[in-house]
């Protein structure tokens, strides 16, 4: 699924603004844990999280996450936008809380990263 | 070609509780394996390994070093740091297991599953510890 799409159902923000969004989702991981993330083949995919520190754009980095998408409306420090710039990490914002988040994506047919 | 000749060494100092800087080391050394061409299966587990052993010295030690190593056999990771060790390694290695404050947590560490998953990832993994002085980590991934 193109991140355009994704930005439409949930209805995000897009913070990174200069990297181009038609990169095509593979599939997507949700945690709050950074070892939970670690755990994955995460190639191509996206991350969905409620935690907005430059740990998670650096964990994300290391294992080949594509794009970020925050909930429940928090948004990350200038420092973390700039660096996901420089690292080619598209980075979305949503109102919405995790479950519906997730919830939402999956019904459009967008898979989990363990499928 | 002796399989044991160093084609690339590069040493990484890392220093407790720097977060500005935490994991850059990993990804440079991530960075490095992709430009010559090392396949994306084995970097990643490499990848891995160093950024939760970087991410132990970050949280834990005072400093420590990464000193990477490629030779035509393999990756080698040596991570020492200076710092409070580990009283029980055996239990460390635990899934789950974690010292981590709620600090830590906050910020998404300290699931238990850093050492855990270094060995799942590594072909070869030694770690010593002495309570006091530090911790040192020997990581191995064979390129095939
Ligand atoms: N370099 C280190 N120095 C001191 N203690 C460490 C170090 N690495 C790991 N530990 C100890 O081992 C525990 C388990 O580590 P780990 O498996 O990485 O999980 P986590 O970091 O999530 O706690 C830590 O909580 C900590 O008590
Ligand atoms: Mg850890």
């Amino acid at each position: 699924m193109k991140i355009k799409k994704i930005k439409e159902i949930l209805n995000a923000e897009l913070l990174t603004d200069d990297i181009n969004t038609d990169v095509e989702i593979q599939a997507v991981n949700c945690a709050d844990l950074m070892s939970d993330v670690l755990a994955f083949q995460n190639k191509g995919g996206l991350l969905i999280t409620g935690l907005i520190n430059i740990q998670v754009l650096r964990t994300a980095a290391i294992t080949d996450i594509v794009a970020i998408v925050f909930v429940r409306g928090k948004i990350p420090d200038k420092a973390v936008i700039d660096e996901a710039k420089s690292k080619n990490i598209l980075l979305l914002c949503t109102k919405l809380p995790m479950y519906e988040a997730c919830g939402l994506l999956y019904k459009e047919g967008l898979k989990g990263i363990s499928e | 070609m002796n399989n044991n000749s160093v084609l690339f060494e590069e040493d990484f100092k890392i220093k407790g509780w720097d977060f500005t800087n935490a994991g850059e080391a990993s990804l440079k050394i991530k960075n490095y394996l992709k430009e010559v061409g090392i396949a994306e299966n084995i970097l990643k587990r490499v990848a891995i390994t160093s950024y939760e052993a970087e991410m132990n010295i970050v949280l834990y030690a005072k400093e420590g070093t990464i000193n990477f190593k490629v030779t035509p056999k393999k990756v080698l990771l040596e991570v020492k740091d200076r710092g409070p060790g580990i009283e029980d390694v055996e239990l460390a290695m635990k899934e789950g297991y974690s010292t981590a404050t709620e600090e830590i947590r906050n910020m998404g560490f300290g699931a238990g599953m850093g050492l855990p998953n270094i060995k799942k990832n590594a072909d070869m993994f030694v770690i010593k510890s002495e309570p006091g002085k530090g911790t040192k980590l020997n990581i191995e991934v064979y390129l095939k």
